[in-house]
């Protein structure tokens, strides 16, 4: 246990343990949560701190993630820092509240344990759930390890109760890659975080001797003021996640990359995009390649929303093709993450060529194989070969 | 117990925009002016929030939030354990909400809350129909009332079923405090109110808000009306505390429900043998209210 200790302290921990670590030093007042599998271990290791003493926190048991965020709402109200996890069908089902607890501008941390979204029903990852809540106003960072996902729910909390900015942030773990995985984790002490994440001072508390309505109506004269507000305190969130991530490496020595982490694009020729755990392989795929003189680099997207558009409108100019990985799909059109990258590099000026490869859906793995034969995809692509914009990677009938 | 004349002359909501004669409007009022200005109040998509908390015009003058439909209870939980964490002390957590909001889509939330013995007080004001949408069914709606939804015609008598019980649902819970209560009796509404404040854990009250715009009687006659109810049998006043139901008001003798129903737009297709079937079902309900809590 690292708590009043004043160094960080090495542990093995799975990626959803690493978020309760996260969430433990953060201090939350109120952690209300409902269980679903792959995030179950997080709210499992928050009971057990709750339990032992080794946090000072209201647990609620709600009765189901509606809820679970209804009452995350109600305690940020009256001033409380709040914490909820869920995953896939419990994102769903709260997307309702979702859109509630950013109109309102709640601070809200979140975990979410990507995973697919039934029918056909499957408990493994994708991200189809989160980015499907895309226009909810939430803040939406994916992470690849167990590091990264400690580090950034205590970011998160900086970000979302940043002075200006009042949105709810959403910390995204691939299922089970992420959230099952065991990994050294260093885990900073209590004192380090305390300095980097002061107590939580609302500037939204009640306050009895000026009563407030919170989450009011707000009618067609007055609705889309509102809006505005909340689209720029978005944009306005770019340069505040980079310098507190910035200021956190200053603090606990890793700097994650802010809005993307860039992976040997200095001279390279194509890049991949890529959200989560599958940009630890195909840096292995990257390296590789490399290897054989292949001019191959990697964008690691951390944030989905803000969207880093500026970030991609400047790649364009220096490479050739740029393929992304979706773990996701928008039936009907193509994954969520494409449409978004192919959008920020369009100009009348044209843009680079471009693939969007869907694949990792439903907790299928992403092989070393599969990635290398989507770079070679776009090489050929750069090299004025034909590929379709949209192609699925590792289906069973091509195999 | 509540004394009329000590009662303060400050309004906690003022100013709403309810129809004239509304019932939740008294509930609103008295209920704010007990709990007073240490009161956090909740609100899900309901008449009551539709008609109090439209920007720029905020007529509570306690802090309040407006809540998703489906949540009021959740929030009440959160808001209560956010208080606690806080250290703030002797403030009351108080929903109101609508049956659609309570006996429907808020069933869940509600229900949870209380099993989990969180520390609020729960307002479910019935005007027995989705008012505020304009009034469709909900499963409050009485036997035999058209509404928008269940309208009545040659095939149809209107709502087919009798009102779903809550002071019951609530009862079995073990709910702390449970009452029912009606607009038209005042007193008896905010004594309960006061006990529901001096509660430890959850408390929840029931009181019916006569509606003259989804009931169709006239907007002075909202008093009157409400007292016909209770006089009629068709509701009751009552309260759950250390386990035990006490009933606070029982007439001598019941009313006709005839005078009751047809004192009302929504009622008036209803024929003999119809209102017979609601008379019959009424005095089936007040055996077991007889025979389980008046012993």
């Amino acid at each position: 246990m690292t708590s009043g200790n004043k160094v960080s302290k090495r542990e093995f921990l799975n990626g959803d343990e690493a978020v309760a670590y996260g969430v433990r030093l953060c201090r939350p007042n109120v952690v209300s949560v409902y269980p679903i599998t792959p995030q179950t271990i997080v709210v499992e290791k928050i009971s057990e701190f709750v339990a032992n003493k080794l946090m000072d926190c209201e647990y609620i048991h709600v009765e189901s993630e509606h809820s679970a965020m209804a009452a995350a709402m109600g305690a940020s109200m009256v001033g409380a820092r709040a914490f909820t996890a869920t995953s896939s069908q419990g994102l769903a089902y709260m997307h309702e509240m979702l859109h509630y607890v950013s109109g309102s501008r709640f601070p809200i941390v979140m975990m979410n344990a990507n995973r697919t979204l039934a029918a056909p029903w499957n408990i493994f990852g994708d991200q189809r759930d989160s980015m499907a809540q895309r226009d909810t106003g939430w803040i939406q960072v994916y992470v690849e390890n167990g590091q990264e996902a400690l580090d950034m729910i205590i970011q998160a909390y900086r970000l979302a109760e940043h002075e200006g900015i009042y949105l709810p942030v959403m910390v995204n773990l691939d299922g089970f890659v992420n959230t099952h995985t065991y990994e050294l984790v260093s885990v900073p002490s209590q004192k380090e975080v305390d300095e980097f994440l002061p107590a939580f001072v609302s500037k939204n508390a009640v306050d009895f001797n000026n009563p407030r309505s919170y989450c009011m109506s707000a009618s067609t004269e007055w609705n889309m003021e509102f809006r505005q507000q909340q689209h720029e305190a978005m944009m306005k969130s770019k340069k505040v996640i980079e310098s507190i991530d910035r200021e956190f490496g200053d603090k606990f020595g890793r700097y994650h990359g802010g809005m993307v982490k860039e992976y040997k694009c200095d001279d390279a020729e194509v890049v991949m995009v890529t959200t989560g755990s599958v940009s630890g392989t195909s840096r292995l795929v990257v390296d590789s390649m490399r290897e054989k003189g292949l001019k191959v680099g990697l964008v690691k997207l951390r944030f989905f929303r803000p969207f880093p558009a500026e970030y991609f409108r400047e790649l364009k100019s220096r490479v050739k093709a740029v393929g992304v990985i979706d773990r996701n799909l928008s039936f009907g059109y193509e994954g969520a993450v494409g449409s978004e990258v192919k959008s920020a590099m369009y100009d009348s000026c044209g843009s680079p060529k471009f693939i969007d490869f869907i694949a990792g859906i439903a907790g299928r793995d992403i092989k070393k194989d599969d990635i290398e034969l989507m770079y070679n995809k776009l090489l050929n692509l750069s090299r004025g070969q034909e590929e379709a914009e949209l192609q699925f990677i590792g289906m069973r009938w091509q195999e | 117990m509540i004394k009329v004349k000590d009662l303060t002359d400050k309004e906690y909501l003022y100013g709403h925009k309810a129809c004239p004669g509304c019932g939740m409007g008294i509930v609103g009022r008295l209920a704010a002016k007990v709990l007073g200005e240490k009161t956090i109040i909740a609100l899900p998509a309901s008449c009551m929030s539709t008609v109090t908390t439209q920007y720029p015009q905020m007529n509570f003058s306690v802090p309040s939030m407006t809540m998703a439909f489906p949540g009021t209870g959740a929030v009440l939980s959160g808001m209560s354990a956010g208080l606690k964490s806080l250290g703030i002390k002797d403030v009351n957590v108080v929903g109101f909400a609508g049956d659609g909001g309570t006996a429907d889509i808020g069933i869940q939330a509600l229900s949870g809350a209380v099993e989990r013995g969180d520390d609020f007080i729960y307002v479910c004001y019935d005007n027995e129909a989705y008012m505020n949408t304009g009034i469709q069914r909900s499963g409050m709606t009485p036997y035999g009332a058209t509404t928008t939804t269940t309208p009545s015609g040659s095939a149809s008598i209107g709502e087919k079923h009798f009102k779903k019980n809550m002071f019951e649902i609530m009862i079995a819970h073990r709910i702390p405090y449970a009452a029912t209560a009606c607009s038209s009796y005042p007193t008896d509404f905010m004594n309960k109110i006061e006990k529901a404040k001096n509660t430890k854990g959850p408390a929840y009250i029931h009181v019916m808000a006569p509606c003259p715009t989804g009931w169709g009687f006239p907007s002075d006659l909202t008093v009157e009306i409400g007292k016909m109810l209770v006089e009629c049998g068709l509701w009751y006043l009552a309260e759950y505390e250390n386990g035990k139901v006490k009933m606070n008001l029982v007439p001598k003798e019941l009313k006709p429900v005839k005078d009751y129903l047809l004192a009302q737009k929504r009622f008036k297709h209803l024929k003999e043998e119809d209102i017979k079937a609601i008379e019959e079902n009424r005095n089936r309900e007040w055996e077991l209210i007889r025979k389980n809590w008046m012993k």
